[in-house]
C-alpha cells in the first residue's frame, strides 16, 4: 500500500554567504519519510545534516537562501506564512537537539517550559496541563515527575535533561519527530535508554522520526532507512538493511570499516579514509569524496555523480563506480 | 595512514582577501581624522600658526578671515592654533590616563583571575572600595589639595580607570586560564611567569587593547568636562573641554566658539570608538561564524 | 597492597590514589583508593562513563591536579612528593594529549612556536637544532612542516590540530603519554587516522601509554590491558581481548551490551532502565555500582569489595562476579 509520505524534502538547497564565499550547505536532497517510519540521517560534520533539518524546520538563519520544496502532511512548509509555521512547530513537527543544556532555557523551570508548549499548542488551562505535564515526565521515564516540575535544567544529569527535551518535543503528540544527535552528548548506557525511549514513544503514538547521526551503529538497529550524506548532498539511501549489505557507495563502505569494532582484536590496524572532510566553502569539480575514495577513476574527479538506481528503487547512490555486491573489489 | 596535508595554503591564501572587504568607508574616514588629528598634535610647534595664547584684544570673536582661519575667540586669541593645541591636551591625558589603567589594572586583573583565592578577593575587593568612590568628587578633591596640572589631571584618571581594566583582563584570564593549552604548559612544566607572559598575555591582550581604545574615548569626554566646569587644565592652556566653556558666554554672539571644539571632540571620540569597536571585531582570531 | 599481576618492572605505578574536592560545602569524590601498575611499552586502556573520575585520575597522575592523598611512583619515584623544580623536570618524561585539540592549542601562536615550546622550557637554546627537531616531530605525525610552522591553529581542522598536540607531546621524546579522551571530539573518519598514528608513534618512539575513554571499541583497539573505572574506583582489570570477551564485572557486561552494533541483523534488545549513575558527592555505601546492578544485595552494600583475581591476568572488585 502506497500512501503518500508524510514528509517529502524535493530538490532542497541552502546556501550561505559567508566571508570565505558561498557555502553550499546543502545541495539538492531529495527524501521521504512516511508516516510511522523511521529515517536514518548519518554524516559527518560539515556534511549538511544539521542545516537540512533546520531547512526542514524552516529555522534557517536569516542570511541564508533556501531553495525547493518541502512537503509536509501536504503543505508546502516554504510557502506557509510565518504564523502558520508557528503553529506546526512544536505541535505537529518536533525537534530534540544534540545538547539539552543549551536545548532548554536554563532560567524556566521543567514545568514551565513543559506546560507553557501545552498551552500554546493544545489551549489547555494551567491545571489539565500540570496534569499532562506529570504524565509526560512519567511517560518518559523521570522518576519522582512532580518533583521534577519545580526544579531547573541544571539540577538535572544529562540524560534527564533530554528525556525533558525528548517529553517537550513530545507533548503535543507531533506527527514527526526530528531527533539531530539525540545522544552524542550521553554515554553510552544512557544512550542505549533514550534510545529505546525513543523508539516506544514512536510506536506507541504511530509517529515518523528522522534519526541524525554519525553513528553507523545506532541506525542499524532502529531504523528502516537510511541516507548517507557528504558534503551536502545524499550519496546512498536505501533500506537500512540493504544499506548495510549492499552498499555501493564507497564512502559509506569506507564509513563502516573505519568503526572500531568491539568484537575484533586489539590493535588490529584500522583501515582509515585518508583525507579529510571537504572545504564546503570549496566544491570540486567531480564527487565530492573522489580526493579520499579508493576506488576513484578519472571520471570521478571531472563529473559530479547524480543518484542512481540499484535493483530497487528505494536504494539509490551517486557513485560512477560503485561497489558491486557487498564483495569488495581490489581494483 | 597518515597523510600530507597539502591543500591547506588555498585555504590560507583565501583569508587576507575576504578580510578587506570588510572595513567599511566609516572605519577609513575615522583613520583619517585620527590620523590628522595626531599629526597636527605632534607637529604643532612647526605649524605656521599664531600663538594661542596671543591675545589680540583688537579683534575679539573676529570672524574667519585669512589671518585667523577660524576666527579669535573671547580674548582674541586664534581659534585655529587654540583647536591645535588644545587637541594636543585631549590627546596627552587621553591617551596617558588610560594607559595606566591598562598597565595597572590589567596586571592585576590577570594575577588575580590566574593565582585566584585570597589574592583575588583583595584586589577584587579593593578594586570594588575604588569604584564606590565618586569619580568626581575624587578628582575634585585631589586637584584641590594637590592643584590643577595635567599630570595631576593625568593621574587620577589613570587611578579612577583601573578597576575596568582590572575587571577587563580577569574575566578574559578566568575563562581562558580554564583552557585545555593553559593546563598542556603547565604539563610541559612551564613556570607560572611563563605562562602567563607567552599564553595568556597574547590572548587578554587583544580584549584590552579594545577596551583602551573605548577608554580614550570615555578619557577626553571626562576630561573635557572637568575643564569645561574649570576644574581640569588650568588656563591659559586651552583644553576643548574649557574653550566649549568659555564659548558659553559667546553663544549668541559667536556660536562658533563653543561649537568647533565640541564638533572637535566629538569627531575624535567617534573615531576612537569605531577604530576600537573594528579593532576587536577583526583581531578576534577565528573567523566569522557560518 | 594491591595485588595486581602486573608487570614485574611497572614503570608507573598508582597506589591508593584519592582525590576529593570541595564543591560549595560538600565534597566530590572523584578518585576513592585507586591502585594500577603499567609496565614499559604496555597501553593501558582507561574506560568509563563520564563522572567516573577517569580524567581526575589522569589529570592526578601528573600531579597537575594535586591528590588528597595516595602515590605515584614513575620509574620508582614518588611524584607526589615533589615540588618545583624537581617536578618540572619529570615532566619532561611524561605527557599528556587532551580531547580538544583546538582547545589545547595556544590561538595566538604559531605552530612552530607551539611545539617548540616545551625545547625552550627544557632548556634547549640552539634556535636551529629547536627548528630541526620540531620540523622531524611535524613530518613523524604527517604534517609537511614548511606548509605548518608559520600558520595559526584556527586555519587547521580538528585532526590536524590533534597531529600537531601529538607532535608537542612526543618534541621531548617522553616516556609516557596519558591520552585524555584524543579521539572523541573528532570525526568518525579521522578517529580512525589519529588511532592509527598513535599507534604508529607508540611503536617508533617505545612509548607508554595510559589510554583514557568512554568508548569501549576504541580502548580495546589500542590497548593491551583494559582498567574499568566507576565512580571512582575501579571495578575490572585485564587483557583487552580477554575482558571484552568475558567480563566478570556487572557493569563491564552492561557497557558492552549497550554498544550499538552496526549491524541491522541485531536488533537491539530493550535494556532493562537501570537509571542514571548517582552523583560522585553522595556514593553509595559499598559497592558504589549497587544501585544499578541487577546482582546487588546486602552485602553489596554493606561491604566495598576488593580487587581480585578471578582469571589468569583478570582482576574484579565484585562480590558476585560473572565469572
Amino acid at each position: 500500500m502506497s500512501e503518500a509520505p508524510l514528509l517529502s524534502v524535493e530538490n532542497v538547497a541552502v546556501e550561505l554567504p559567508t566571508p570565505r564565499g558561498n557555502l553550499r550547505a546543502v545541495d539538492r536532497v531529495n527524501l521521504t519519510v512516511g508516516a510511522g517510519r523511521t529515517l536514518g540521517i548519518v554524516g559527518e560534520s560539515g556534511c549538511g545534516k544539521t542545516m537540512l533539518s533546520r531547512a526542514i524546520l524552516q529555522l534557517l538563519p536569516k542570511k541564508a537562501k533556501l531553495s525547493g520544496r518541502v512537503m509536509f502532511d501536504g503543505q508546502d512548509l516554504l510557502l506557509l506564512s510565518p504564523e502558520k509555521l508557528r503553529k506546526l512547530r512544536g505541535r505537529s513537527l518536533a525537534v530534540v537537539f544534540q545538547d539539552p543544556m543549551t536545548s532548554l532555557n536554563p532560567v524556566l523551570t521543567i514545568g514551565t517550559q513543559l506546560i507553557e508548549t501545552l498551552q500554546e499548542h493544545l489551549e489547555l488551562d494551567q491545571a489539565t496541563a500540570t496534569k499532562r505535564s506529570v504524565e509526560l515526565l512519567a511517560a518518559v521515564g523521570i522518576p519522582a515527575p512532580e518533583q521534577r516540575l519545580t526544579q531547573y535544567p541544571h539540577q538535572l544529569s544529562g540524560g534527564m535533561r533530554q528525556r525533558v527535551a525528548i517529553a517537550i518535543a513530545l507533548s503535543c503528540e507531533p506527527k514527526l519527530l526530528i531527533a539531530d544527535e539525540p545522544t552524542t552528548a550521553l554515554d553510552v548506557t544512557i544512550q542505549a535508554q533514550i534510545l529505546d525511549l525513543l523508539a516506544r514513544e514512536q510506536r506507541r503514538r504511530h509517529m515518523a522520526m528522522i534519526l541524525i547521526t554519525h553513528d553507523l551503529g545506532v541506525v542499524a538497529g532502529r531504523t528502516d532507512e537510511v541516507a548517507v550524506m557528504y558534503a551536502g548532498r545524499v550519496v546512498e539511501r536505501a533500506p537500512t538493511p540493504a544499506l548495510f549489505k549492499k552498499m555501493r557507495m564507497p564512502y559509506t563502505e569506507a564509513l563502516l570499516a573505519a568503526l572500531p569494532r568491539i568484537d575484533a582484536a586489539p590493535h588490529t590496524p584500522l583501515p582509515a579514509i585518508s583525507g579529510r572532510p571537504p572545504d564546503p566553502t570549496r566544491p570540486l569539480k567531480g564527487c565530492s569524496f573522489s580526493p579520499r575514495c579508493r576506488y576513484a577513476v578519472a571520471r570521478c574527479h571531472s563529473e559530479k555523480p547524480d543518484l542512481a538506481q540499484a535493483e530497487t528503487p528505494e536504494h539509490q547512490y551517486a557513485c560512477f563506480h560503485p561497489i558491486e555486491s557487498h564483495v569488495v573489489v581490489g581494483v | 595512514m597518515a597523510t600530507l596535508e597539502l591543500s591547506l595554503d588555498e585555504n590560507a591564501s583565501a583569508l587576507p582577501a575576504r578580510r578587506g572587504r570588510r572595513l567599511g568607508l566609516l572605519f577609513w574616514f575615522a583613520i583619517g581624522w585620527m590620523t590628522l588629528i595626531f599629526a597636527v598634535a605632534i607637529f604643532a610647534n612647526v605649524l605656521p600658526l599664531p600663538s594661542p595664547t596671543d591675545m589680540d584684544m583688537l579683534e575679539r570673536r573676529a570672524s574667519f578671515s585669512m589671518e585667523h582661519w577660524l576666527g579669535t575667540d573671547g580674548l582674541g586669541r586664534d581659534e585655529l592654533a587654540r583647536l591645535i593645541y588644545g587637541a594636543r591636551i585631549s590627546l596627552v591625558v587621553g591617551l596617558c590616563a588610560p594607559i595606566i589603567g591598562l598597565t595597572i589594572g590589567g596586571a592585576l586583573g590577570m594575577l588575580a583571575g590566574y593565582f585566584r583565592g585570597r589574592f583575588e578577593s583583595l584586589v577584587v575587593g579593593s578594586m570594588d572600595v575604588l569604584l564606590a568612590f565618586p569619580p568626581l568628587i575624587l578628582a575634585l578633591a585631589v586637584t584641590a589639595y594637590l592643584g590643577q596640572s595635567i599630570f595631576n589631571l593625568t593621574c587620577i584618571l589613570g587611578v579612577l580607570g583601573i578597576p575596568a581594566f582590572m575587571r577587563v583582563a580577569r574575566a578574559s584570564t578566568l575563562t581562558l586560564a580554564r583552557r585545555e593549552f593553559v593546563i598542556a604548559a603547565q604539563a610541559l612544566g612551564a613556570t607560572h611567569t611563563r605562562i602567563l607572559l607567552r599564553e595568556l598575555l597574547p590572548n587578554v591582550l587583544l580584549p584590552l587593547l579594545a577596551f583602551f581604545l573605548l577608554g580614550v574615548a570615555v578619557t577626553i569626554v571626562v576630561e573635557g568636562a572637568l575643564s569645561f566646569l574649570g576644574l581640569g587644565v588650568p588656563p591659559p592652556i586651552s583644553s576643548w573641554g574649557s574653550m566649549i566653556g568659555e564659548g558659553r558666554e559667546s553663544l549668541e554672539v559667536a556660536p562658533r566658539l563653543a561649537f568647533l571644539p565640541a564638533i572637535a571632540m566629538f569627531l575624535t571620540v567617534l573615531s576612537f570608538n569605531l577604530v576600537g569597536d573594528t579593532l576587536r571585531a577583526l583581531t578576534d582570531p577565528r573567523q566569522g561564524a557560518l | 597492597m594491591m595485588q595486581q599481576t602486573a608487570p614485574q618492572d611497572p614503570l608507573l605505578e598508582v597506589d591508593n590514589l584519592v582525590v576529593e574536592y570541595p564543591v560549595g560545602a560538600r565534597t566530590v569524590h572523584a578518585v576513592s583508593g585507586v591502585s594500577l601498575q603499567i609496565a614499559r611499552g604496555e597501553t593501558l586502556g582507561l574506560v568509563g562513563e563520564s563522572g567516573c573520575g577517569k580524567s581526575t585520575l589522569g589529570r592526578a597522575v601528573l600531579q597537575l591536579r594535586r591528590p588528597t592523598s595516595g602515590k605515584v611512583l614513575f620509574d620508582g619515584q614518588d611524584l607526589t612528593a615533589m615540588q618545583g623544580d624537581t617536578l618540572r623536570l619529570m615532566r619532561r618524561r611524561v605527557q599528556l594529549i587532551f580531547q580538544d585539540p583546538i582547545a589545547s592549542l595556544n590561538p595566538r601562536r604559531r605552530i612552530g612556536d607551539i611545539v617548540a615550546e616545551p625545547l625552550v622550557i627544557s632548556g634547549v637554546k640552539d634556535p636551529a637544532r629547536r627548528k630541526q627537531l620540531v620540523d622531524e616531530v611535524l613530518s613523524a605525525v604527517g604534517l609537511d612542516p614548511a606548509l605548518v610552522v608559520g600558520r595559526l591553529p584556527h586555519e587547521f581542522s580538528g585532526g590536524q590540530c590533534q597531529r600537531i598536540c601529538i607532535a608537542r607531546a612526543l618534541v621531548l621524546n617522553p616516556e609516557f603519554i596519558i591520552c585524555d579522551e584524543p579521539v572523541s571530539a573528532l570525526d568518525v573518519s579521522i578517529r580512525a587516522q589519529i588511532l592509527n598514528l598513535l599507534e604508529e608513534m607508540k611503536a617508533r618512539y617505545g612509548l607508554t601509554l595510559l589510554f583514557i575513554a568512554h568508548d569501549l571499541a576504541v580502548v580495546k583497539a589500542v590497548s593491551d590491558r583494559v582498567a574499568v573505572m566507576y565512580l571512582g574506583r575501579l571495578c575490572e582489570v585485564g587483557p583487552s581481548a580477554q575482558l571484552f570477551a568475558k567480563p566478570a564485572h556487572p557493569y563491564t557486561a552492561l557497557l558492552i551490551e549497550a554498544i550499538p552494533v552496526p549491524d541491522p541483523d541485531v536488533r537491539p534488545t530493550e535494556t532493562v532502565p537501570v537509571g542514571e549513575p548517582p552523583s560522585p558527592i553522595a556514593p553509595p555505601s559499598g559497592c558504589r555500582f549497587r544501585t544499578r546492578c541487577p546482582r546487588g544485595d546486602a552485602r553489596c552494600s554493606a561491604e566495598v569489595p576488593e580487587l581480585r583475581a578471578v582469571a589468569p591476568g583478570q582482576l574484579v572488585a565484585c562480590h558476585h562476579p560473572l565469572i
